[in-house]
């Protein structure tokens, strides 16, 4: 089976503290640090053990800047086969729909039996995969949980729905699923890991690699766009307590006490 | 007939010549041995390289002290003084053995210099081997046999019961005890029936209490036992010698040499590979142990030296928890696996990924690295460097828990477990009563004699970050003239180390080396006993490492630090050795000086102190991992803590104090009992 997982470099959550910049219209992305978003890690993962048990290759593409080839490295040193950078200074400021376009571009010139995603990446939108699998007009499971081969025409996906009840869907092949958290353990990537995998060779496409019209993606092409960036207004009824963490914990239990809670 | 007629003349139904037995018997016994032995090394020849010829010095000593010595055995009073008669008795009739095999081919035979005063003395000295032996036998059996001792219990998912073979074995040499003195106290009995003739024998050993025995019997019965005995003795010698390397017993054999060969640095880990330098390691096509001869030779041996004794196990903290770790059992299933792919005959089986066939991946996760098992055990089989090699190899293949992949990954990305900006690895420094009264130096920008190591958990942990500010203030009162890293410290690596992190550590430890060599101090300091094990013993190059503790008494002692009279006289104090402190590095005295140094302070000792410690739960990234349990380590100290009377639990490491605040929580010991850090109770009791 060949399967392409597309990943996104994204900030981690895990070892950054987020603060807005001065502007207001993002993150102060000054002293972040990068990793693979998680979503994706576990859709590899998932990809890495199909192709163990059924035969295959797996690729990874994303769609970034050059700083952008670690996360395909390090998916590779999880055991991705392949790994494609689409980069192009005409891809900035693309919205979901552009980021779906291009990935099109470029999934559209391999024959891929099953292209997954992570269910969401850090902005939380969500809507990548979907719009693949639309402008692909591939069918498109999204939130998959679990996956089972039936043959190299079907497969059957799984779905958590509401009170913890499953799904399962059968679905014809090639088709796009998005990958939920918990579907597998993501095998763990070391420094020698990425280090085996530091001089594979790492093709980039841009615009005219993949045969896009520049004015189709990017800022130009894009028709949804970010006005504003903000920590919400704290709400009535809402209070933040101040102190050390026992100050807090002291306050905290005088309130719970104070109210009933305890 | 006047005197006896011996195995070498004797003509069995009046025609065959008994020497046969005795030509024929030696050389299959030994043959059969030397097949045996060969198909036993076979393992070890394929084994990974292991540098075990330095340090003659040392290993000399320890062959002295604890081989021959038997040093570590009265640990446990009974097995252990048990053990040193049979293996007294084993060192003494080695000698006789020896000569009765060739008794069988010449009759009267006598070792060359056994033929006069050396020789009678021997005799007597080796008839009450043989008595002590028998009688350490029996009570060994009854032990075994009726009083089972839990330690030898084997769980049922790990097979079946070994006491069979140990009674079994118990069995033989009391066979070669009887035998032997038998085969003596006939001739004596023989010679003294015909001739009148009398000797002298050891009052109340074996030969003595036969030889009367056998004083009124017929001639022709002393003439069969004689013969009989002798071949009894011959047969069992051969068969035990071939027996030994089937089982535990082949440690008879191993022992001297897992000995010699065992680990003579403490604290330290073994490299990757012996002979691959770090900047070598790149080249290596695999990591750590995944199968089984990825083991090193030494390794291998160790596990054909278990004795079984169990004693590895008892004082194991992860086994006391119910956590899936026993380390009897990782020796003894290995050396299942050994036996089982090298057979005695026919084809070696190809090993398959150890973590799937015979171990589990938390079993190998659960090991804290304490160090409690190898201080045990009294044949020198070393663990922690197993664990790390084993947990290398599953590092290499991803087979990492999620609970540490998260700690890892900040570690590679923020040089801290927590993930936490490393410009706020100072923060410590500015709480607001610290910062009115004192000022740390930065060795980024300044200049100092002392680098005070901080390491990740006293540096960012809210609640263990008071242990940075004690130690600069006790650090400040000696007079030190010190600075700190600030954010150019990464985390020592100890555990990233000990969990098979091998090329993250060598970053960090690159790192480190770097700006602690480019701040030129002349010694560097820490109250992290973890930080203190990696840079003393595995990082290379750097000024001398102390911990705090060991300044606190050096300064006490030269008079330069001065303590007031207990602030708290009503307390009972105890004094909890952390491990990286104590076992792997010897320091025990210097933190109970400190604390004796208070005056009027009740200091009580617990049961388990000293290199009998019992780890807390361990530090580092373990206080990530959720391990399967059934209760916590601390709670089992806290509790070792209230039975001793203490109400305060002095520690001097950053993660006993977390771990053991926790415990006494889960415990229901709040209230009852306090947990302190070794620089809140000194820096309190600073003039």
């Amino acid at each position: 089976m060949e399967i392409l997982v597309c990943v996104k470099r994204v900030p981690d959550t895990a070892e950054n503290e987020f603060e807005l910049n001065g502007a207001g219209n993002d993150l102060d992305r000054d002293d972040l640090v990068y990793s693979v978003n998680e979503w994706d890690n576990y859709a590899v993962e998932e990809a890495i053990q199909m192709v163990d048990n059924a035969g295959g290759s797996v690729t990874v593409i994303t769609v970034g800047d050059d700083e952008s080839e670690e996360v395909l490295r390090r998916e590779m040193a999880m055991g991705a086969n392949n790994g494609v950078l689409l980069a192009d200074d005409a891809f900035e400021g693309s919205d979901g729909r552009g980021i779906a376009a291009i990935l099109k571009a470029e999934i559209e010139k391999g024959s891929y039996d099953l292209i997954l995603t992570g269910a969401q990446a850090d902005e939380g939108a969500g809507q990548v995969g979907g719009m693949v699998a639309a402008m692909l007009d591939y069918p498109y499971a999204s939130l998959v949980n679990k996956i089972d081969v039936i043959d190299d025409k079907n497969i059957k996906v799984g779905r958590e729905i509401e009170g913890g009840n499953q799904e399962m869907n059968e679905i014809a092949l090639p088709c796009v699923l998005s990958i939920q958290t918990g579907i597998n353990e993501p095998r763990y990537v070391g420094i020698r890991g990425i280090r085996k995998v530091a001089k594979v060779e790492i093709p980039v496409k841009g615009v005219s690699d993949l045969g896009l019209d520049a004015g189709s993606v990017g800022d130009a092409g894009a028709k949804t766009r970010r006005v504003d960036y903000f920590v919400p207004d704290m709400g009535d009824g809402a209070e933040m307590l101040e102190g050390s963490t026992d100050e807090i914990i002291g306050k905290l239990i005088e309130k719970l006490k104070a109210n009933g809670g305890l | 007939m006047s005197s006896i007629i011996g195995p070498a003349s004797y003509k069995l139904f009046g025609f065959f010549p008994t020497a046969i037995l005795s030509f024929i018997v030696p050389v299959i016994g030994i043959g059969l041995f030397v097949y045996i032995m060969a198909r036993r090394i076979a393992p070890l020849v394929r084994a990974a390289p292991d540098n075990r010829f330095d340090r003659i010095d040392l290993r000399i000593k320890n062959l002295l002290v604890i081989w021959l010595g038997q040093f570590r055995h009265p640990r446990y009073m009974l097995a252990g003084v048990l053990h040193i008669v049979i293996f007294a008795g084993f060192l003494i009739l080695s000698i006789r053995s020896t000569s009765l095999v060739v008794i069988g081919l010449a009759d009267g035979f006598v070792l060359p210099g056994f033929g006069g005063l050396l020789g009678s003395v021997y005799n007597f000295i080796k008839d009450y081997a043989a008595t002590f032996v028998l009688v350490a036998c029996i009570i060994a059996a009854i032990r075994r046999g009726i009083y089972k001792p839990n330690r030898y219990a084997v769980p049922e998912k790990l097979g079946k019961d070994h006491t069979a073979e140990a009674v079994f074995v118990l069995g033989i040499i009391s066979t070669l005890m009887i035998s032997e003195s038998l085969f003596e106290a006939s001739e004596l009995a023989y010679a003294f029936q015909a001739t009148g003739q009398t000797h002298f024998l050891a009052p109340l050993s074996l030969v003595w209490i036969f030889k009367g025995m056998l004083s009124s019997v017929s001639l022709e019965f002393l003439q069969g036992t004689h013969i009989f005995m002798y071949y009894v003795h011959d047969l069992s010698f051969f068969f035990f010698l071939c027996f030994l390397p089937m089982g535990k017993h082949f440690h008879v054999i191993t022992s001297v040499f897992n000995v010699f060969f065992m680990r003579v640095q403490k604290g330290n880990i073994k490299p990757v590979q012996h002979g691959i330098k770090d900047e070598e390691l790149d080249n290596l096509e695999s990591f750590g142990v995944k199968r089984l001869e990825d083991f090193t030779w030494k390794h291998m041996l160790d596990f054909y030296s278990c004795a079984d004794c169990g004693r590895c196990s008892d004082q194991c903290p992860a086994n006391a928890v119910g956590r899936p770790l026993s380390p009897r059992f990782i020796t003894i299933k290995a050396r299942d696996l050994m036996f089982k792919n090298y057979p005695m005959s026919g084809e070696i089986y190809k090993s398959k990924l150890l973590v799937e066939d015979i171990f589990t991946e938390d079993e190998i996760w659960s090991c804290t690295t304490c160090g409690a098992c190898e201080e045990e055990c009294p044949l020198g089989i070393e663990y922690i460097d197993k664990i790390v090699d084993m947990r290398r190899g599953m590092v290499d293949e991803g087979m990492v828990p999620q609970s540490l992949q998260k700690p890892l990954k900040a570690l590679e990305k923020r040089g801290n477990p927590y993930g936490k900006m490393e410009k706020k690895r100072a923060d410590w420094a500015n709480e607001k009563e610290f910062k009115a009264h004192h000022t740390i130096k930065d060795l980024g920008k300044d200049t100092a004699d002392t680098l005070f190591f901080v390491d990740s958990i006293t540096s960012y942990d809210d609640n263990i970050q008071e242990i940075a500010r004690r130690t600069s203030i006790i650090l400040e009162r000696a007079g030190i003239d010190f600075g700190i890293l600030g954010k150019d410290e990464k985390d020592s690596g100890n555990e990233v180390l000990r969990f098979g992190e091998e090329m993250l550590y060598q970053d960090l430890k690159a790192q480190n080396t770097e700006v602690i060599l480019a701040s030129g101090v002349k010694q560097v300091i820490t109250a992290d006993p973890h930080a203190y094990n990696a840079l003393k013993n595995d990082y290379t190059g750097l000024p001398p490492v102390r911990h705090i503790s060991q300044v606190v008494a050096e300064k006490i002692a030269t008079g330069e630090l001065t303590l007031k009279d207990c602030q708290d006289p009503d307390q009972v104090y105890v004094y909890h050795d952390p491990c990286y402190l104590g076992r792997h590095n010897g320091v025990y005295e210097d933190p109970r000086q400190a604390l004796d140094a208070i005056n009027g302070l009740t200091r009580v000792e617990l049961e388990k102190s000293r290199d009998r410690s019992f780890c807390c739960g361990g530090g580092g990234l373990m206080l990530f991992y959720e391990p399967e349990e059934d209760t916590r380590m601390g709670v089992l100290r806290v509790n070792m803590a209230a039975e001793a009377g203490a109400t305060v639990i002095v520690t001097a490491c950053p993660f006993c104090l977390v771990n053991l605040q926790d415990a006494i929580k889960v415990a229901g010991k709040e209230g009852q009992i306090v947990a302190l850090d070794f620089t809140e109770l000194i820096e309190q009791h600073l003039i």
